[in-house]
């Protein structure tokens, strides 16, 4: 029953944004109903969902289709553990749009982000249900090109013309490997259905092989480290709520992609652990730092996200070394920590982005060192903003804190009881404490220089908090986070449905994550925390509301000014000072002449260590490379018709009996 | 009970005297007499009997910041034994709520720092969140090397004094953590090698210069909140190195109340000793630092 209403729910969102582009003419209402169509549709994914999360159920539809054999789409826990952040923030996404990128500001394109939106919805979905190629392929397509789309929605822009196209780019190189993956998965299995496989009857090398198709495939979707050149870009000029989703959601699907499939493998060799959790560290370490030093709101967040995926991938890595070490305390520990962090992931960074947008939407710049003082004018999205960036950081009462715990615990127990294969994870403990750290540096930037202080530009004063609409979502979101960071018990029977359909050897024992984190203790040290400070800072509320307020002490200065705030680059700036060795900032430094020098400036950045300094080089030297070719390709029709003329000879050159031909010539 | 009550009473009551023992001995290296031994006290409770102002700049996030640093810190003080008592809250994996629930303090002040919109505060942030993300993993490397030789994930197991302890393979390590634990402690307590808590000039300061808007109570809870972390700090240093204990209680607390003025005098020789480092040259003692946690532990796991 609840699967059909999950497909019910998914053929309504893909079909929610259809009329609107239809019929152009009443585009407004259409554009309320297809909101409305989103957000039923999530209630009733999110509902039909649980029951696969919360009780032992497992369920599946074969769909004859000719081509293929049957289509198989089966839901278990892992499929519906990642249906809810789909659902969720399909409808809170949707609902988002009606206020920020609504009918009567943009008429020209928010009919197509409506469409696009619920494609790219109903196509994630359709992903994780199905338990055949095609149809995976098929929901995979779905969502990179919707995706695509949504990218693109400002396509008057050239920037973001650009960031799609390297966008889909990358997708398409993705696509490609996987479609290798699959053709050798129907090889060594003879059938396209994801299901387990046995170790046994297949060579090493080809294992291998199809690991590493595995990694670039959806590495390049989840953007780990070297593969996340299309992320900043894409997530930067996308409008937010589509940021949001992208990074909150889509990330995740590339993520979903490694957990299905490494988790059909029965016993994996440790390199592939040690790969996973060297890159999830590498991730994890260069995503914070360039995020640092970024100038724009939207690509520090969009390279939060791979750090974020970074600590996913230490989790997965830590689950699969101890799989191989035949350890499953911690396996359900890691694979816990990756799933939950997959979870407060899509929470705490679908919030931000949406918090982004509401300033956004109302400053109209995404400068972090042109913002300031916005949290008396928006109280709600800074606060909003103010949970995301703690939950984020992983600092303790939030749901952040709860999945590193998670991960850092794991990674203890690996290599403080015995010594073995599975005890190298140790390594990662300093490198979590590390990003933790940068990651608190970071945001204390952000949030410091947009949203406290005062305002460093003109113009704040007309400035507004954001409509119901996209309130509404950040509220829902932040309350998320809160719960499972208070009450981290309630996600306990949730995590071990969803590590055992991973484990899936039936008769290994799993342990129960109950016994192995101490996640009760934790639950009452950080409501004791949340307790007695907001009952102090009320109290100290009241009390100030009597004393004189004045201006900030500046040192005995006479005339303090808003542009004498610490910039946020000023802030960053010892970081990336002491990580230059990593980051490479470009600083141009002004000329300055004469005794009384012009009006002048100066400017850094950071550029991308993949994109900027690898492979545009590489791609331009290709261009010029193939420069000669320009030749044939001069935009003349009669060149064409040539070589069209040429081809068909060539073709029908083939339909000569040359072989008879020379036959009879030697044989004569 | 009585011991949790005991453990909670020195917590609370014991920090600002730390702070008079450096003093002391700073005062005694500089041939001076020195403000009597309980001169942070006294100025503590002046500063509550007084009333505050606050910038019009700021938000709730800036009065919520002492309360918020005050707090974890307790937590954090709740989670690590004294002498050869359990401590009150002690379960597996506290370690990671110890180290994290600092940096729940680090970010709350450096973002009320930021709140008033004052470029000192603001560059006393900025120094506190570079410092604190290159100690951080010495932190953890202090805390894994315990953990290993303790083979738990409790703070109380990793810190309480047991016979292995002395074996030799565990003494080298044990004692290139304790030389980074005492560095961190330092520089997380914004000492001198690191900042100078004396200075009267803003642009060179850390932690002074974040609290520069705080006033009347507010500024007593963070100054109290701080003599309160150097206090854990030291608990957790002083349970590394701990060389003398008995099984019995009423000289067990005594003894660990001297233990701990002898960590606090050292800190003062070192402060009577030392000047201050260049900014500049602060990040290499923390990588180095670092990379001497490091070291202990691979000494450990080999």
């Amino acid at each position: 029953m609840s699967f059909r209403i999950i497909l019910f729910a998914i053929v309504l969102m893909a079909i929610s944004g259809l009329p609107g582009v239809c019929f152009a003419r009443s585009a407004i209402r259409w554009s309320r109903i297809a909101a409305a169509a989103m957000a039923t549709g999530a209630i009733l994914g999110l509902f039909a969902a649980l029951p696969f999360l919360l009780a032992e159920q497992h369920s599946q539809i074969d769909i004859p289709w000719p081509v293929a054999g049957d289509v198989v789409l089966s839901i278990d826990a892992l499929s519906a553990f990642f249906l809810i952040p789909v659902f969720l923030m399909g409808g809170l996404g949707s609902i988002y749009g009606i206020g920020y990128w609504s009918e009567e500001r943009h008429p020209e394109n928010s009919g197509k982000l409506q469409f696009f939106w619920g494609l790219l919805t109903a196509g994630m979905a359709v992903l994780v249900i199905s338990k055949h190629a095609m149809a995976f392929l098929l929901g995979w397509e779905t969502m990179a090109l919707a995706a695509y789309f949504l990218v693109t929605t400002e396509d008057n822009r050239d920037e973001c013309r650009r960031a799609a196209w390297i966008y889909l780019i990358a997708t398409h190189a993705g696509t490609l490997s996987l479609f290798a993956m699959f053709a050798l998965w129907r090889c060594v299995t003879g059938s396209f259905l994801i299901q387990p496989v046995s170790m046994a009857v297949i060579d090493h090398g080809v294992f291998n092989t199809l690991f590493f198709l595995l990694v670039i495939g959806f590495g390049l979707k989840a953007g780990i480290m070297p593969l996340h050149f299309w992320l900043p870009g894409a997530h930067a000029n996308a409008p937010s709520h589509v940021s949001a989703v992208l990074s909150g959601v889509v990330l995740k699907m590339g993520i979903y992609g490694l957990v299905r499939f490494l988790s059909l493998f029965p016993v994996p060799p440790v390199t592939w652990g040690f790969t996973i959790s060297v890159l999830g560290a590498v991730s994890a370490l260069l995503g914070v730092l360039f995020a640092i030093s970024q100038h724009d709101l939207k690509r520090l967040l969009a390279y939060h996200s791979i750090e974020n995926i970074g600590i996913i991938l230490m989790g997965l890595g830590l689950a699969m070394l101890g799989r191989s070490a035949g350890r499953p305390e911690l396996v359900v520990l890691g694979i816990s920590g990756c799933l939950l962090h997959v979870w407060n992931h899509s929470l705490f960074k679908s919030l931000l982005f949406l918090c982004t947008g509401s300033v956004v939407h109302r400053t109209h710049t995404q400068d972090i060192d042109r913002l300031g003082g916005l949290a008396k004018i928006m109280p709600w999205t800074t606060g909003a903003f103010l949970i995301g960036s703690v939950a984020i950081c992983g600092l303790p009462p939030l749901n952040g804190f709860i999945s590193e715990l998670l991960i850092y615990i794991g990674l203890l127990r690996s290599g403080i009881t015995e010594a073995g294969s599975g005890s190298l994870a140790i390594i990662g403990v300093p490198v979590l404490a590390l990003t933790g750290a940068l990651a608190v540096a970071c945001f204390v930037k952000v949030y410091g220089s947009v949203f406290l202080g005062l305002p460093r530009t003109d113009g704040a004063s007309d400035i507004q908090e954001s409509p119901f609409t996209m309130r509404a979502p950040m509220v829902i979101l932040a309350g998320c986070c809160l719960i499972i960071g208070l009450f981290p018990v309630c996600v306990i029977p949730i995590l071990n449905r969803a590590a055992a359909c991973w484990i899936a050897a039936p008769d290994t024992v799993v342990p129960n994550l109950a016994t192995a984190a101490p996640l009760g203790m934790v639950s009452i040290v950080s409501v004791a925390l949340v307790c007695i400070v907001g009952c102090a800072t009320i109290v100290l509320k009241r009390l100030s509301t009597s004393v004189p307020s004045v201006d900030t002490w500046d040192c005995g200065y006479a005339r303090p000014d808003a542009r004498m705030q610490y910039t946020a680059s000023s802030f960053a700036q010892i970081i990336v000072t002491i990580f230059g060795w990593a980051l490479r900032p470009q600083i141009h430094d002004p000329q300055l002449e004469g005794t009384f020098p012009r009006k002048t400036k100066m400017h850094s950045h950071v550029d991308d260590p993949v994109l900027d300094s690898v492979l545009l080089p590489i791609s331009k030297r290709i261009e010029r490379l193939f420069n000669w070719f320009h030749c044939f390709h001069q935009g003349l029709t009669q060149h064409y018709v040539l070589y069209i003329l040429i081809a068909m000879f060539l073709m029908l050159s083939t339909l000569l009996p040359i072989d008879d031909f020379f036959m009879r010539l030697f044989v004569r | 009970m009585i011991e949790t009550m005991v453990h909670i009473a020195i917590l609370l009551i014991l920090p600002p005297f730390l702070l008079s023992v450096i003093n002391k001995t700073k005062a005694w290296f500089g041939g001076r007499l020195g403000p009597p031994l309980l001169q942070p006290y006294f100025d503590l409770i002046k500063l509550m009997r007084k009333g505050f102002v606050v910038s019009r700049t700021t938000t709730w996030v800036f009065l919520a910041c002492p309360v918020v640093v005050f707090t974890t810190v307790f937590l954090a003080g709740l989670m690590i034994p004294m002498g050869q008592s359990q401590s009150p809250i002690s379960f597996q994996g506290d370690l990671i709520v110890f180290a994290y629930l600092f940096g729940l303090a680090r970010f709350f002040m450096t973002v009320a720092a930021l709140d008033t919109g004052s470029p000192f505060e603001g560059m006393g942030a900025s120094r506190e969140v570079t410092f604190a993300s290159l100690t951080e993993p010495a932190l953890f490397f202090i805390l894994l090397v315990l953990a290993k030789i303790s083979s738990s994930l409790t703070l109380t197991d990793m810190l309480l004094v047991s016979q292995q302890r002395y074996s030799a393979e565990v003494m080298a390590p044990l004692a290139l953590a304790a030389i980074g634990l005492f560095i961190v402690l330092l520089a997380e307590n914004c000492r001198i090698p690191i900042d100078d808590p004396n200075t009267h000039l803003e642009l060179t300061m850390i932690h002074e210069a974040m609290v520069l808007d705080h006033s009347g109570p507010l500024f007593g809870v963070i100054l109290y909140a701080s003599t309160l972390k150097l206090f854990v700090i030291s608990t957790v240093l002083l349970q590394v190195i701990m060389p003398f204990h008995t099984h019995l209680p009423w000289i067990d607390w005594p003894l660990f109340v001297l233990e701990i003025m002898g960590v606090s005098a050292a800190i003062g020789i070192v402060e009577s000793t030392m000047a201050r480092l260049q900014m500049r040259h602060t990040p290499y003692l923390l990588i180095a630092v670092t990379l001497f946690c490091g070291f202990g532990f691979l000494l450990l796991v080999r």
